[in-house]
């Protein structure tokens, strides 16, 4: 996939700075193939809106080449370029009906009025609003201009449709809704999808790839399982689920794992050797709530004890926080099974294997 | 949960009615609010209300010279024009005497309003009073008061004096309004063009409307891109261009004229540097001030400001996305800006140019100081009618068509553009 020759977008060593004194993406490497749906996740200011401004053709990349279907387009003005876009608030045209705003694009394209009547009419049957076209947008909920902009973005069949953000302004419900309606659309057309977001969930739905902003840099890019299961340092790991970290420092160092000395002389720990090098190195350990096991040693080197903390009863699960070597911020999520009976203050038994701890950066 | 419908009236739970109940319920809010309002409410009527209502009353009023000739007016109403060729005894008579006893003043004042009629009743009617009172005084009837009127002077005897009563007979006349279009009564009570060289009004309305449409059109042009800018630019330049709007803005506006003055007129700031740079000669110097181009040129720059900020306060909420947007859709930035831009800006334009317009057709202070002879607009006339002639009613009739012009454009732009789209901050 890494491989020029198939991919359908490449950026290549794109830097992107606004003031010449910071760099909002630095050394930018990223390959789309064709039909895949590519996620860029990150907090704030991490330069994935930037990313997507830079291919829509809004922002000048300050070094590199961004590549579409192997041509470069860096000196091709944005309304030439066919790339579709559902912008943050919709950036529908107040003014214009649905339709006219559907038939916009393909009007500027010259394209006859029985064919963008007939165009038109798909699109907005595409994504169930066959009978709005003589709304206007202010006369349509959230959601229903969420799909107008859709509509909108797709119609002129674009070679690849951005998304910046387009579910941010929904509430939980329409968002969750409205997250499987892009996948299946995507599914159904299989057009190429870049799409920005903050929201972890949502990239992990929609994805077929997630690209981890942060701080300008890709911190990884792969499948959400990986993702989520196999992070690559401490960033990732803490901002795709939930997390649970412990320090310490590299004493042994043995093949794919090695063995670490928690901070403040709680013991030892047996993890996957992923983000460090050698012994001495200073380490943060993830380990994934659901990883951890109560009352039942299923590992012989990893066996350590917790104090209960705070308990919340969430209905499927009970959420507990626990002090465990120092860290009270350890999240054990209990299935509610019916046998556990303990209260705030007893101490646990905790155990874990040694492949679900990962031996990070610090 | 039952739905009950019920044709029956609705009753509170202590079964008093319930929309009743409601009134009282609603009655201390609604007094607290008008009281709130009332003394706005008093401020507009007084200093709004009533003197527009005066002034429309005042613009078709002429009782004040049927108050001074009651009974001679009643008995001209007798006059057969056609069989006489001069009014009846009774007519003469009456006006011996409501001229012998009549008040001073109210006659002085009556006068003035018969010489708008026809110019040459002051001097006869003055000429005849002084003539009347001797007769008076010594004491003698006259046996026919027709013939002493004659005697006294003979345009007593010429009919189209006596035919301008015509227009002042009635408690309500139209005359004001027909002067200031330019027109009169004649003989026969017909409306007519005024005398060539006493028509003015025509020409000065239709400069007025020239003048206001280049006006709103120069602003227009000028201020687009500059609300443009002002809603775009980051803040800390916008807010420093913004002062640069506003600052003219809060001038005095007599500075601000004057200043133009020195800048436009032949010795002036931009015919000295045309000099200098060898673009004109020296004694081809352009007059730019005291014609229209002055006034143009002033009012433009004056009026900027109440086209931009509407404009302004437009532009402000178009989001920047929906260029990008139709850009990103295909169109050229020209395309973008016709086709998205610039309708979304038409509530600012409308707001701006009607705004521009109105008050440039009712502008006085900068055409009369700059705009020379042939640059003055119809609010000139007006204060040298309200200062000098002291012919109130032609002033109100000037004023009153003014006012039903700028009604008729405020009502053709609710047609068009709807007065909800008008959006001014």
């Amino acid at each position: 996939m890494n491989d020029t020759s198939q991919s359908f977008v490449k950026f290549e060593k794109i830097d992107k700075s606004y003031d010449g004194e910071v760099l909002v993406v630095k050394n930018l490497n990223l390959d789309i193939a064709k039909g895949e749906f590519v996620t860029m996740l990150g907090p704030s200011g991490s330069g994935k809106t930037t990313t997507l401004m830079m291919l829509a053709g809004f922002e000048t990349p300050t070094n590199g080449e961004i590549f579409l279907d192997t041509k470069p387009i860096s000196k091709i003005p944005p309304y030439e370029r066919e790339i579709g876009m559902v912008f943050q608030n919709y950036a529908l045209f107040p003014h214009m009906t649905v339709a006219e705003n559907l038939s916009f694009p393909l009007e500027v394209r010259k394209i006859s009025k029985p064919d963008i009547k007939e165009k038109v009419q798909k699109a907005l049957d595409m994504v169930e609003l066959g009978n709005f076209g003589t709304r206007f947008p202010a006369q349509l909920s959230g959601g229903q201009q969420q799909r107008v902009a859709l509509a909108r973005a797709l119609v002129f069949e674009p070679r690849l449709v951005l998304m910046d953000e387009p579910l941010g302004a929904l509430d939980k419900n329409l968002r969750e809704q409205m997250q499987y309606e892009i996948k299946h659309i995507h599914d159904r057309i299989g057009i190429t999808v870049v799409y920005v977001t903050h929201d972890q969930s949502e990239a992990l739905t929609m994805s077929n790839r997630i690209a981890v902003f942060n701080d300008g840099v890709v911190q990884q890019l792969s499948t959400p399982d990986i993702l989520y299961e196999k992070p690559e340092n401490s960033f990732v790991a803490k901002f795709i689920g939930e997390n649970n970290t412990l320090n310490g420092v590299v004493r042994e160092v043995n093949g794919s794992s090695c063995t670490v000395e928690l901070d403040g002389g709680f013991g030892m720990v047996k993890a996957l050797k992923i983000n460090v090098n050698e012994v001495g190195e200073k380490t943060q350990l993830s380990i994934r709530p659901e990883r951890v096991s109560i009352d039942n040693s299923i590992s012989d080197s990893n066996n350590f004890l917790g104090k209960i903390e705070e308990l919340i009863y969430l209905g499927d699960h009970i959420r507990a926080r626990l002090d465990v070597c120092g860290n009270n911020e350890f999240i054990v999520k209990v299935p509610n099974e019916g046998s556990f009976n303990h209260k705030e203050g007893d101490e646990l038994k905790l155990s874990w294997n040694s492949e679900d701890v990962r031996a990070l950066d610090l | 949960m039952e739905v009950i419908i019920s044709t029956a009236e609705l009753l509170t739970t202590d079964g008093i009615p319930l929309k009743q109940s409601l009134r009282k319920a609603e009655r201390r809010n609604k007094l607290r609010a008008f009281l709130l309002v009332f003394p706005l409410l008093l401020f507009i009527f007084v200093t709004f209300v009533m003197p527009i209502g005066d002034m429309l009353l005042r613009s078709v009023d002429d009782s004040q010279i049927n108050s001074v000739f009651p009974n001679t007016f009643e008995e001209y109403k007798k006059w057969d024009k056609g069989t006489d060729e001069l009014p009846p005894e009774e007519v003469y008579k009456n006006l011996f005497f409501e001229l012998a006893n009549g008040d001073k003043r109210q006659i002085g004042k009556a006068l003035t309003r018969m010489n708008y009629a026809k110019s040459g009743w002051k001097s006869l009617i003055k000429k005849t009073t002084r003539e009347i009172k001797k007769i008076v005084k010594k004491g003698e009837e006259p046996k026919s008061y027709k013939e002493t009127f004659i005697k006294i002077n003979k345009f007593w005897a010429d009919p189209t004096y006596w035919y301008s009563f015509n227009q002042m007979v009635n408690d309500q006349s139209s005359i004001y309004y027909w002067n200031a279009l330019d027109r009169t009564f004649d003989e026969d009570g017909d409306v007519v063009l005024q005398d060539e060289k006493r028509r003015m009004y025509i020409k000065t309305w239709l400069r007025t409307f020239k003048v206001s449409i280049y006006v709103t059109i120069f602003c227009l042009i000028l201020g687009f891109p500059v609300a443009h800018l002002l809603a775009n630019l980051p803040l800390r330049y916008s807010n420093l261009l913004m002062i640069f709007v506003l600052l003219p803005f809060w001038t005095s506006l007599l500075v601000r004229t004057t200043a133009w003055i020195v800048m436009l007129q032949q010795n002036g700031v931009i015919n000295g540097i045309l000099v200098w740079l060898g673009i004109i000669s020296d004694d081809g110097r352009i007059q730019m001030v005291y014609n229209e181009a002055g006034t143009l040129i002033a009012m433009t720059q004056i009026l900027l400001p109440f086209m931009i900020l509407p404009l302004y306060s437009v532009m402000r909420v178009i989001p920047k996305s929906h260029m990008r947007a139709a850009q990103n859709l295909g169109a050229k930035p020209a395309t973008a800006f016709w086709r998205v831009y610039l309708p979304q800006t038409i509530p600012g334009i409308s707001a701006g140019g009607l705004l521009v317009f109105v008050l440039a057709i009712g502008y006085f202070i900068t055409p009369e100081l700059v705009g020379g002879k042939d640059g003055k607009l119809i609010g000139s006339w007006i204060a040298y009618h309200l200062k000098t002639t002291l012919n109130w009613g032609l002033c109100a009739a000037l004023g009153a068509i003014l006012l039903g012009i700028m009604l008729i454009f405020y009502w053709l732009y609710n047609k068009i553009v709807g007065i909800d789209n008008i959006k001014l901050g």
